[in-house]
């Protein structure tokens, strides 16, 4: 299901443009094929055209230029309220004027559903995320996590195969988020359904999808599970979008296989695994993780020298921030285990890592 | 509060004893001092407010509402006859009553307010004015017995309509204004009744008055909602060309607005020679937009239309179009998402400005005056003409007093049903 190739995918994007005023595309060839039953999520900073491809798949607003197609049909002319697709707004958009329960049966009614039939359905809708106390209650009366579930339920209610969200999370507090994050990834697995999930915020991201998007300028910049994205960015842009991340410029000197010999701006030499780099001669942008950076023994073990700035103590890790390669911003990351040793300010030490965890990137 | 610091135990009983202050006065006091010096001082800052209030709009709404039912012109005027009515209740007028009415007409005659006593009397008993003014004239010159002198000069002396009226003008204070206001008259045998049919004005008036504003509330809606509309949804930049379209009348004078479709709509105007030269209609059959009903619905409709669109523009800014958008996705077509989402949303907007035309229509009175013709006359049309052409105040004021009543009436119901606190004028 993690690849699902364009011609027999649930949701397509081909060749999709999107320009609003005619001058500017906001949305620059998009091509995304989403398989049946993924949680795919769309992230990246703001502005960068992710509302704007939900809109788009919803219906709210047309393409541009290429396809759309849904369940194999292309959809580009067929208007929103015919596509049955079920949708999550930021501001939940709950109608004011109707119960809880109302709201739920306001598309079942639309589809001259039985009076019965609705009744059912609504209460088990309700049920389904833990509301059915509050059918009687207007959406006024409720809290913005009470109302997150409505406008879940709402969306689900018509069974719904595809549900899109649009930062559905944005307006709630941390704890109540991380809470809501775990129950919208158990309805996922328990009903079967589809889910595009927008967000700006990577955590969110990478703990609900089983794949992501990263967005940024109307272009995917990657697009992989969790997993890979954390662990092996293609770009620059992804590896400082998605974690935290060290940064040391250089240019390419020798190139064999999947290897790069990268000298610094500082002079130092490093290896470094070859993941995206113009060629010999150019110049690249080497990303390692914190938590992949090592304290070596041996002050002359390959790597690079370095000089403890500043020692933060975070309870699980310590994270201490060095000068390396003319750079302050150098930042390791390691557990507070037993027998770590605390680095004093001034300390010099030697670091190095494995050199597939050195990557270099465009730069 | 020393004994206090003892012992824990000892401080529950002395909780019972009143607080004090650090110098001593009790707590209670000293914060009701305060709080009288607050309220002092924020009454001194509202003060000049509040006396503009009872000046310019309290005093005289409260003077015209006495006026209504206070009308001295008789009662001041007439002592002896005054005297007379009121030791002599529920009997017929006698020789000493006449003699009373002789002797006032000479007064009234002597201080020149005879007019003011025939005026008042006029009325409730139309036509005798003059019949006082020509007695006045002569009164000085009268000689037992009165009754007769005074049927002499004019049988209309002994008409039992004209001594009830006087008996009733008697008393400074009367309900006649309002009875008359609603088309009703004081029957000597049968108490109040109702005019006959062919006589009755105010009701009949008002009920159209209630009417004309009802369809001109209609018409604003339906004209107003889309416009409204637009404001909302449109880029910036064209919704604010639009709004100063929408704001323009309010700069233009309502009389040259008014003049205006006088000039496009009478019979020898810009739309009818129009349609005339197009042959759509004939010449000898002009259409008759002005000087009627039409007229007044049309200049009306017109110049209340900003009075409905900026209410129902404040309102329909408020509602993100999420919430059509959310109608769409679970499946409610266009029409569906407008009727059952989007309209509901705007009724405070459509509320607030229903009620404000309708009102602002109910006491309207220059287009009618101007364009109305004789049907399109409305209540406040009625109130001016007692106020300049009658000169019966008194009547006037009770016709206001009704309509205000009727729009008080309006308001509260209003409340009930919909509630004055959701309506949102902007
Ligand atoms: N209705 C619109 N009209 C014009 N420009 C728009 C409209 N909606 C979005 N944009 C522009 O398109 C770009 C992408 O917006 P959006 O898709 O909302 O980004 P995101 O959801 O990633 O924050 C932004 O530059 C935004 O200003
Ligand atoms: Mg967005």
């Amino acid at each position: 299901m993690t690849d699902p190739t364009a011609d027999k995918a649930f949701v397509a994007f081909e060749r999709v443009q999107k320009s609003y005023d005619g001058e500017t595309l906001v949305v620059k060839d998009l091509n995304l094929a989403i398989g049946k039953g993924e949680f795919l999520t769309m992230l990246g900073p703001s502005g960068s055209g992710k509302t704007t491809c939900l809109m788009m798949l919803a219906g709210f607003e047309t393409a541009t230029h290429g396809e759309i197609r849904l369940g194999g049909r292309p959809i580009n002319n067929i208007p929103p309220h015919k596509r049955g697709i079920g949708m999550v707004f930021q501001n939940y958009a709950l109608f004011p004027h109707m119960t809880v329960a109302e709201n739920l049966a306001f598309p079942l009614e639309v589809r001259k559903m039985g009076k019965a039939e609705i009744e059912a359905k609504v209460k088990r809708a309700l049920d389904m995320v833990q509301m059915g106390a509050f059918g009687g209650r207007r959406p006024a009366q409720l809290s913005g996590g009470q109302q997150q579930r409505i406008a879940l339920a709402r969306a689900l209610v018509f069974d719904a195969e595809l549900v899109l969200m649009d930062e559905p999370l944005g307006a709630l507090d941390k704890q109540l988020r991380e809470h809501m994050q775990f129950e919208i990834k158990h309805l996922h697995e328990n009903l079967g359904i589809t889910v595009v999930y927008v967000t700006h915020d990577q955590g969110e991201a990478l703990t609900m999808s089983d794949r992501v998007a990263v967005f940024n300028d109307g272009v995917i910049q990657q697009l992989a599970p969790p997993d890979e994205l954390y662990e092996r960015p293609q770009n620059a842009f992804v590896a400082q979008f998605i974690g935290e991340n060290n940064k040391l410029h250089g240019v390419v000197e020798e190139l064999n296989g999947g290897r790069a010999v990268v000298r610094l701006d500082s002079g130092e030499v490093i290896d470094a695994a070859a993941v995206n780099v113009g060629g010999k001669g150019r110049r690249t942008l080497v990303s390692v993780r914190p938590e992949r950076v090592e304290q070596r023994e041996d002050m002359s073990a390959p790597g690079l020298d370095a000089e403890v700035l500043e020692f933060i103590y975070m309870g699980d890790v310590f994270r201490t921030r060095l000068r390396v390669a003319g750079s302050d911003e150098f930042v390791i990351k390691s557990r507070n285990g037993q027998g770590q040793r605390r680095l004093q300010p001034g300390e010099k030490i030697r670091i190095g890592w494995a050199t597939e965890d050195a990557r270099a990137l465009d730069a | 509060m020393a004994d206090i610091a003892d012992t824990g135990m000892a401080s529950a009983p002395a909780r019972a004893e009143t607080l004090k202050t650090a110098d001593g006065t009790p707590l209670k006091a000293a914060l009701a001092h305060a709080a009288k010096r607050a309220r002092r001082r924020a009454f001194l800052l509202v003060a000049p407010l509040l006396a503009f209030v009872v000046l310019t709009f309290v005093a005289p709404i409260g003077q015209m509402l006495y006026r209504s039912v206070a009308n001295d012109g008789f009662s001041a005027n007439m002592p002896n006859l005054v005297r007379w009515f009121a030791e002599n209740p529920e009997t017929e007028p006698d020789e000493s009553a006449y003699a009373a009415l002789a002797a006032d007409l000479a007064l009234a005659a002597e201080a020149r307010t005879i007019g003011v006593v025939g005026t008042r009397i006029n009325y409730d008993v139309s036509g005798t004015r003059s019949l006082f003014t020509s007695a006045g004239r002569r009164a000085a010159r009268l000689e037992a017995p009165y009754r007769e002198a005074l049927l002499d000069l004019d049988e209309e002396w002994g008409s039992p309509a004209l001594w009830s009226a006087m008996r009733a003008a008697s008393a400074a204070h009367t309900p006649n204004f309002y009875i008359a206001a609603l088309d009703r008259q004081v029957d000597p045998e049968e108490g109040i009744v109702s005019v006959p049919e062919d006589q009755r004005i105010y009701v009949p008036l008002f009920w159209r008055t209630m009417m004309i504003s009802a369809v001109i509330a209609g018409i604003c809606l339906l004209l107003g909602f889309p416009v409204a509309h637009l404001l909302a949804t449109l880029p910036m930049r064209l919704s604010n060309l639009l709004m100063i379209l929408v704001l323009l009348p309010f700069w233009t004078s309502l009389l040259v607005r008014t003049t205006s479709w006088m000039v496009l709509l009478q019979s020898e105007g810009v739309v009818n020679d129009v349609l005339v030269s197009f042959g759509i209609v004939a010449d000898d059959a002009r259409i008759q937009m002005m000087y009627n009903q039409a007229g007044t619905i049309i200049a009306m409709t017109h110049i209340l239309l900003p009075f409905m669109i900026l209410p129902l523009y404040s309102v329909m800014r408020t509602i993100p179009p999420s919430y059509v958008r959310a109608a769409r996705s679970l499946g409610a077509n266009n029409w569906t998402a407008f009727w059952r989402v989007y309209v509901p949303q705007t009724v405070p907007g459509i509320g607030a400005g229903v009620l404000l035309v309708f009102i602002l229509a109910v006491g309207y009175y220059i287009t009618p005056a101007l364009v109305g013709g004789s049907s399109g006359q409305l209540f406040s049309n009625m109130i001016a003409f007692h106020m300049t052409r009658s000169l019966n105040w008194s009547m006037a004021a009770a016709l206001a007093a009704l309509l205000l009543g009727a729009i008080l009436l309006l308001y509260w119901l209003y409340d009930r049903l919909i509630g004055i606190d959701n309506m949102k004028f902007g």
